[in-house]
Formats: C-alpha cells, sequence, structure tokens
C-alpha cells in the first residue's frame, strides 16, 4: 500500500512548479518594501509617555475588573465598593470612542505648552489624586487607554474579522494572565482602590482634546495595520491554528507628541518644560542609522540627541547651587533673521569619594525575547564593565523576571565580583514577561538594602517588552513613583530592537526619577554605564522645571526645540507636587529655543491691529523701562535630593548675551540634525551638508570621538535620505 | 558556514534588513513549492507566495527563536492556505486549484498529462486536511511529528490521517481498475 504513497509523493515532486522569475523578484521587491514600512512604522502614532490620569481610567476599570474573576481579589469588600463606583462611569467612558473625530487635532497641536486642558482640579484635588498631577504633565498625551477602547470599539466596524478575533483574543490573553498572577494582585489591592477613586473625581473633567484624539489615532492603527497583513497574514480563526503567532505589525512603541509649534510671544509668553537627560532617543537613532535606514521620526527627540553629548559649560563654582546655568545668544545657522537662545544647565560635580555608598537592584528581563546577542548577552557584558567602578560598601542585587520572577543574586558587597559575575552567568533567556512581578520582587530586595545616608537605585535592563500580565502602564507608573516616594528610585536601560517600548521605557524612567538610556554597543555600555555612572546614579537636584517668559516688546515669536514629551502647564512650573526631570552629578542639560526679534523680516505671523493684547507699532516706546535690553526672564525650580520644596533661580536673559561658542554651535548642529531626520520645515533650505559642516567645525576637542560619531552618523543619514 | 534561518530571522525581526533579504531569497522556492502543494494550482500559489512575502516583515515579529525557523515558516504558509482556501469557498468552488481538471489537460505531452491527470484525481478526491497532511509528510517529507506541530495536531492523528490517505488513493485505484 505504500506504494500508493510513493506514487502520489513521486507526483507531487514531478508536478512542482517552477518559480516564475518575474513574479519571484516582483514578491522580493514588495516584500523588501513592506518590511522598510515595518521598520520604519510609517503612520503609526503612539502615546506617549505621560498620560493624562483621566484617560487611564477605563483601563483601569478594564484591569479591575479582570482582576475580580478571580476569587481571592473577591474577598476585600472595599473593592467591591470600588466596582460599584467603576460600574456607573463607565457608560460615559465607553461611549467616548464613538464620538466624532472632528475635535481632534487643533486643540492638541496648541496644547503642549500651554495646556488649557488641564482639567481645572484644584490644589486640593490634586493632593488627593497624586498621580493625575503627572498626567496634566504631558497635557495633551493621548491616552493610550481610551484608544485601546477605541480599538475593541472600532475593530469590527473597520476591520475585517482579522483584527477582531486578534484584538478578542489578546483580551482572552489578559484574562488568563490576571489569574495567574492574583497573588501579587492581592497585596496591591490598597493601592488600586486609593487609586481609582480620585480617577472618579476626575470624570467630572475629562481632557476631552486628549480623549477624542487617540481615538482616532488608535482606531487609525486598527485599519491600517489590517491591510497590511490581510492578504493572507490574519490567522484565520480555527482551533488548531492557535499555535501561530499572532501577527505582531509592529511592537515598537515610542512617545507620541507633535513637535513643538510656533508661539505668538504676545499671545502666550510663557514655556515651561521639565529637564530631560535622557540620551535613549540617540541611541537608537544610531542604531536605525547603522543597520541602514532612516529612524521612524517618532523615535527622534531632538533634546535627548542635544543631550548625548558632553559640553563644556561653566560648572557651579564653591558654594553656588547644584548646578551652574549659563545663557547665549547667537544666530541661527538656518534662518538669518532668527536668533538661537540656548540655554544649558552644568551639574556640580563633587568628589567621587565622598560618595555615598550605592546599592544597586539590577532587574533583568529574561524574556524569550531577550536572547538576541544584542541584548541578553550584551546586558551581562554591560553589567560587567560596571562592577569595576563600584566600590566596597556599595551591594549589588540580581533580579530576575521572565515567566516567574527570582532573586538570582541576594544583596551582595560589590567587591565579591567572581559571585556577581557568576550569577550574571546564570541569567538565561526563556519565557515571557511579566515585568511589574519582578519590579516588586526588585522594589522589596531595594528596600532591604537601603541604610541612612545610601542610595538606592532600581536599574531595570529590558527590550521593552512589558506584555505579560498586569501590564497596565498607568498602574506601572503609578507603583514606581510610589517607589521613588520611599527612596528607591528606578533607571531603565533599554537594549535590542524590534519591540522596544520606548514609551514605556521614557514613562518608566521619568516617575521613578531615573534616566532612560538605550544601550546598542559595548560603547554606549561604557559610556553609560562607566564614563557617566555617577551622574546616572547620584542625583543632585531632583524636580528641575525650567520656565522662560519671553518680552513681547523684544521678540515676536518663539519655538523651543525639542522636550515635546516634557512640556509643563504654566501652573506645574510652581507646583511642587508635579514631578520633572533630575540633574545627576555632572549631567549637562541643553535646551534650545529659536526665536524671531521684533522686527524681523523672518517673522512668520503678522502683528494683530486690534486688542489690548496686541503690541504697539513702536516697541522700545511701550516696554517697560529697562526691559528693553531683555529678550525675556528665566525662572529655575529644582529641589535638593530628600527636599519637598523647591529652590527658584531666576535671571533676564540679555539680548547682547554671550553667543556660547563652540558648544552651543555643535548643540545647534544636532538640534538641526534632530529636525532633518523629522522632516521640519522650519529649517527652510538648510539641508545636510550645512549640518555636517556646522557639526564638524564645531566638534572641540571631543576626547572620546562621540562628536566625530555624530557627524559620520549625519552623513550617513544625508546618503539613506537621498 | 551558511547563517543559521533563525539567526537571520531574529536579526531581520530587529531590523536587519539585509537579513531579511537574504532569509527570503533562500525560502521564496520552499513557500512556493508548499503553497502549490497546499492549494494546487501555480498561479494561486505565487499569489499566495507573494502575499506571504508582503506579510512576512510584520509577522517576523511573531518569532521567538523558539521553534525552528522552518517549522514557524511552514506553519505561517499552513494558515495562509487555510486562509485563502476559506475565502476562496465563499467565492466559487472552481477556485479549488486541485478538483480544477483544465490545469491537468494543459500539460505537455499525454505521458505528463497522464501523471498530472492522476495526481489531480488523487489530490483532489482528498479533503482538505488530508491534503494538508500530504502536502507535508509526502512533499515536504517530514516525519509525522513535525507535521503534527505544524499542523497543530498529534503525531497520532498525522499518522491516522495518512492512513486515511492511503484508503482514498485505494478508493481510485479500485475505480481506475475498473474502468
Amino acid at each position: 500500500m505504500t506504494d500508493d504513497l510513493d506514487r502520489l509523493k513521486a507526483a507531487l515532486k514531478a508536478a512542482e512548479p517552477a518559480p516564475d522569475p518575474a513574479r519571484k523578484a516582483e514578491a522580493l521587491a514588495r516584500a523588501m518594501a513592506e518590511f522598510d514600512r515595518v521598520q520604519g512604522m510609517a503612520d503609526v502614532r503612539r502615546p506617549m509617555s505621560s498620560r493624562p490620569e483621566g484617560a487611564g481610567f477605563w483601563t483601569g476599570v478594564t484591569a479591575m475588573f479582570s482582576k475580580l474573576t478571580s476569587r481571592a481579589a473577591l474577598a476585600g469588600t472595599a473593592s467591591v465598593a470600588v466596582v460599584g463606583l467603576g460600574v456607573i462611569l463607565i457608560a460615559p467612558y465607553g461611549q467616548r470612542p464613538d464620538a466624532p473625530p472632528a475635535l481632534k487635532i487643533d486643540e492638541a497641536a496648541t496644547a503642549p505648552a500651554t495646556v488649557p486642558a488641564t482639567p481645572p482640579a484644584p490644589q486640593e484635588t490634586a493632593v488627593a489624586v497624586g498621580p493625575a498631577a503627572e498626567g496634566t504633565a504631558g497635557g495633551a498625551a493621548p491616552a493610550e487607554a481610551a484608544g485601546q477602547a477605541a480599538v475593541t470599539a472600532a475593530a469590527p466596524d473597520t476591520a475585517p474579522e482579522a483584527v477582531a478575533d486578534q484584538a478578542s483574543r489578546s483580551l482572552a490573553a489578559s484574562d488568563g494572565s490576571a489569574d495567574s498572577s492574583a497573588g501579587m494582585l492581592l497585596a496591591e489591592e490598597p493601592m488600586v482602590a486609593e487609586q481609582e477613586a480620585p480617577a472618579a473625581e476626575y470624570s467630572a473633567a475629562p481632557p476631552a482634546g486628549a480623549l477624542t484624539r487617540a481615538v482616532p489615532g488608535r482606531s487609525r492603527v486598527a485599519t491600517e495595520a489590517a491591510p497590511g497583513i490581510l492578504p493572507m497574514a490574519a490567522p484565520p480563526p480555527v482551533a488548531d491554528t492557535l499555535a501561530m503567532p499572532l501577527p505582531a505589525p509592529d511592537t515598537e512603541a515610542f512617545p507620541e507628541a507633535d513637535r513643538n509649534p510656533l508661539k505668538i510671544t504676545a499671545e502666550e509668553p510663557v514655556s515651561t518644560f521639565s529637564v530631560d537627560v535622557d540620551t535613549a532617543s540617540y541611541a537608537v537613532v544610531r542604531s536605525s542609522l547603522n543597520a541602514g535606514y532612516l529612524p521612524p521620526p517618532e523615535a527622534v527627540r531632538i533634546e535627548e540627541m542635544v543631550n548625548y553629548f558632553p559640553y563644556a559649560w561653566p560648572a557651579p563654582g564653591e558654594g553656588e547651587g547644584p548646578f551652574r546655568t549659563t545663557v547665549s545668544v547667537a544666530e541661527t545657522p538656518w534662518n538669518p533673521g532668527t536668533r538661537l537662545v540656548t540655554l544649558a544647565l552644568k551639574g556640580r560635580m563633587p568628589a567621587v569619594e565622598d560618595r555615598p555608598p550605592l546599592n544597586l537592584v539590577f532587574l533583568v528581563d529574561t524574556s524569550g525575547s531577550m536572547q538576541d546577542a544584542n541584548k541578553l548577552p550584551l546586558l551581562k557584558q554591560s553589567l560587567r564593565l560596571m562592577l569595576p567602578e563600584l566600590r566596597p560598601e556599595d551591594q549589588v542585587a540580581i533580579v530576575a523576571y521572565a515567566g516567574s520572577a527570582g532573586v538570582m543574586l541576594a544583596p551582595t558587597a560589590a567587591t565579591e565580583r567572581e559571585a556577581i559575575s557568576a550569577a550574571l552567568d546564570r541569567l538565561e533567556a526563556g519565557g515571557s514577561t511579566a515585568g511589574q512581578e519582578g519590579l516588586a520582587l526588585a522594589y522589596t530586595v531595594a528596600r532591604k538594602m537601603a541604610g541612612e545616608g545610601e542610595v538606592t537605585r532600581v536599574l531595570l535592563a529590558t527590550d521593552g517588552d512589558f506584555n505579560v500580565g498586569v501590564s497596565d502602564p498607568e498602574e506601572l507608573k503609578r507603583y514606581v513613583e510610589r517607589e521613588r516616594q520611599s527612596g528607591t528610585y528606578l533607571s531603565v536601560l533599554g537594549f535590542g530592537r524590534g519591540n522596544l517600548d520606548d514609551a514605556t521605557m521614557q514613562a518608566l524612567a521619568q516617575n521613578g526619577n531615573g534616566t532612560a538610556a538605550y544601550i546598542d554597543t559595548l560603547n554606549e555600555a561604557r559610556k553609560v554605564l562607566v564614563d557617566e555612572l555617577s551622574g546616572a546614579l547620584f542625583p543632585i537636584a531632583n524636580d528641575v522645571k525650567v520656565q522662560i517668559e519671553w518680552n513681547p516688546a523684544t521678540v515676536a515669536e518663539y519655538r523651543l526645540i525639542g522636550y515635546e514629551t516634557r512640556a509643563l502647564a504654566r501652573e506645574d512650573f510652581s507646583n511642587d507636587r508635579v514631578d520633572a526631570g533630575e540633574i545627576g552629578a555632572g549631567h549637562t542639560v541643553t535646551a534650545i529655543y529659536e526665536i524671531t526679534p521684533v522686527g524681523s523680516p523672518a517673522r512668520a505671523t503678522e502683528p494683530l491691529r486690534y486688542g489690548a493684547s496686541a503690541e504697539a507699532p513702536e516697541p522700545a516706546e511701550t516696554a517697560p523701562a529697562g526691559f528693553a535690553d531683555e529678550l525675556g526672564f528665566l525662572r529655575l525650580r529644582y529641589k535638593e535630593p530628600g527636599s519637598a520644596t523647591s529652590t527658584l533661580v531666576q535671571t533676564p536673559i540679555i539680548t547682547e548675551g554671550p553667543d556660547g561658542g563652540a558648544e552651543a554651535r555643535f548643540a545647534a548642529a544636532i538640534a538641526g540634525f534632530g529636525q532633518l531626520l523629522t522632516d521640519a520645515p522650519m529649517l527652510g533650505d538648510w539641508g545636510w551638508d550645512e549640518a555636517i559642516r556646522l557639526a564638524s567645525e564645531n566638534r572641540g576637542e571631543d576626547p572620546f570621538g562621540y562628536r566625530a560619531e555624530a557627524v559620520n552618523l549625519m552623513r550617513l543619514a544625508q546618503s539613506l535620505s537621498r | 558556514m551558511e547563517t543559521p534561518d533563525e539567526a537571520l530571522a531574529l536579526a531581520a525581526a530587529g531590523g536587519d534588513r539585509e537579513a531579511f533579504a537574504a532569509l527570503l531569497s533562500r525560502h521564496y522556492d520552499r513557500i512556493l513549492r508548499l503553497a502549490w502543494r497546499l492549494l494546487g494550482s501555480p498561479a494561486e500559489a505565487e499569489d499566495l507566495t507573494q502575499d506571504l512575502c508582503i506579510a512576512l516583515p510584520a509577522k517576523l515579529g511573531g518569532f521567538r527563536g523558539q521553534a525552528r525557523f522552518t517549522t514557524w515558516l511552514h506553519r505561517v504558509v499552513v494558515n495562509a492556505a487555510h486562509d485563502r482556501r476559506r475565502r476562496a469557498a465563499t467565492r466559487a468552488k472552481a477556485a479549488d486549484g486541485w478538483g480544477d481538471w483544465e490545469v491537468a489537460r494543459r500539460a505537455a505531452d499525454d505521458a505528463a498529462a497522464e501523471a498530472a491527470g492522476w495526481l489531480h484525481r488523487a489530490m483532489g478526491a482528498l479533503p482538505d486536511d488530508l491534503r494538508d497532511t500530504v502536502a507535508l509528510v509526502l512533499g515536504e517529507e517530514m516525519t509525522h511529528r513535525e507535521a503534527g506541530e505544524i499542523l497543530g495536531v498529534s503525531e497520532g492523528t498525522v499518522s491516522w490521517r495518512m492512513s486515511e490517505v492511503k484508503k482514498h488513493l485505494r478508493t481510485i485505484a479500485a475505480a481506475e481498475g475498473m474502468a
């Protein structure tokens, strides 16, 4: 009888069609184009790191329901009462995704700095809300939560069965995982109860702009992803195909934020933002360019590119504050009619010997996705590089998280390098990621290690794939924030590409008073973990906020280059409860404004003829006496580590200030680089050639070659963008 | 030595363009052959293969390196073929390649026509699940365990299906013997 099978086999082999070369070439070419599109993620918008609290409410309720399906959680009567509240509130929110998308962008476009949408929560509520104030930091942030709700709502309409199927399956998946981690959830119950309540308050004034905007954003993802994968990709909803991995059209997530628009001084003279010492974006851009493609525009955060480089700004002298501010005014390379105001902060570098003992918990992601050479192996090498920098009184612990979290190395003195190294060797990739369980364990270990006068920090190393278990980003953020208040900070090291969840990394680091760095090479690991170890781990000023009031008599228009994800509302500046960025030992922070002086031919808007706020035709006459030589007024707030109240530093910005020299020009070149990568229209004819020349002429001393590398990257980007 | 598929796939998933190109050109023919065995029509197979090529960049993110790349790829192809078949079924029954006798008649010479005719009769007589099993076990020369892994059924089910295939072939042989 096998004869029949052999005959069939032979016949099958004999009749095999030869591939048609033309069709093959076509298929391969189209596949490559698709590959570029997927990698470029051309149009997929992502939420930015800080999301409005009100919008997180929906996920909160969903998460709550999934938790309550577990028997354990039902035990708490308090939480049952909260559910009652939740149920009532679902209705208005549930309908939100159907709201007409017409209201969307306009409101958001003007929002980043001003954020009138900030819920009119009086101070009192802010106290109760706590994390809610956090939400307002990114006023215009589209809401991930609402977006997700929208996907489920939009999928059946907009995309054929494939998407709906996928959505329902992922819902099912999250149900299951909620159960599996029930034990941990139980422990968190009080926290949930506490936090859902303020959310209810919030619903009285939902940030409507943010919500409606998130809806079109996300549902577009659903519809766009669908045609891309539809032809064949959708797994048929047949039971025996469940084994196949779900299509993953795009698993990298970058924060979404519109570029800062031009502001008219007369209408909106005050600009407020939080400092940012992260450098992750530059490394992501570099890894993209070195791989031969232009980075997706939303991966480019200009301030992180500018701040990647060390600058020789003057350091604070004895008896001065923790950092020194330098403001310079120079010509704009890309527009002769405007000026660049460069604001630089240089942190004090305390003597290394004086630093307090350090307790480090390495929280290592060992999920299956971490097994690539540029992930777990690079991570191990990186952490080994760091060990010699530690001192005998420092302590190290290692916690791994994957399917199950575990302490791989109990707190150990940093001198026992062998033991630490052996523990690193034992880390192996496998299993899925349950980020929060690992985080909880890491914090528990960190609390045990903490001592008086010591610095305790959790160093999370991950490819950013927090996708299994309780992974509500809002909840994670709140958790990190609570731990921050108890004195344990969190820094995030990103590894690898493919499913880098940049948005979550950013959110975690920002809320944990830490930095987010992306490590793509061992050299980068050296820069982050060895050269900048002290800066990354020892904060010298917390919650550093910058506010500039521009003088309408001298400045017609202004534009902050970068810092989109760091915009603060004007009133947040003096509200010490609103979190902001930290400056570490020796850090430099550089921010650049492009301003259009009054009377400049480069002015893009016409002055108003009517209205009290319109500037007078002769500004010099109407300007308050003595202010005609000031471009604006700079206010800085920061908190000394451990202090809850902020210190205010103020200084005017003089029209004829110093020009900042080569350092400012190099920063401008990098700002130009970032803008070229994002197709910013402000540059006019100024292009790659000019940017490369400017950067290369102002490389300065550049002892480690970082600036030379940047010039090479710019040349690479120039070739790729042709 | 050639870079293993798995390494290429992970590199491609991580954004390595060259790795993706290498992987695709290495496996294009394999995908096409399997698609043809599953669908029966060379034209349909070409279409399916092209669609798959375009879908692969997005799907590669789902390859975690836990399975062999070829196993994963086979599964993707089989699922895609199922899907196409399902949609074709709602359009018209005639789209089923193995059931399409026209294809056989176009063969060059009589012997080839005879062989192709028999192949089409044999494959056309098989229900979809048996045909898929044949495509993997006979076409790809897989073990029953491997085929089961891809089809999402047990090894025993594959063995049982192959014995069913034999029964079908015997029925055809009997019918031809009588003619």
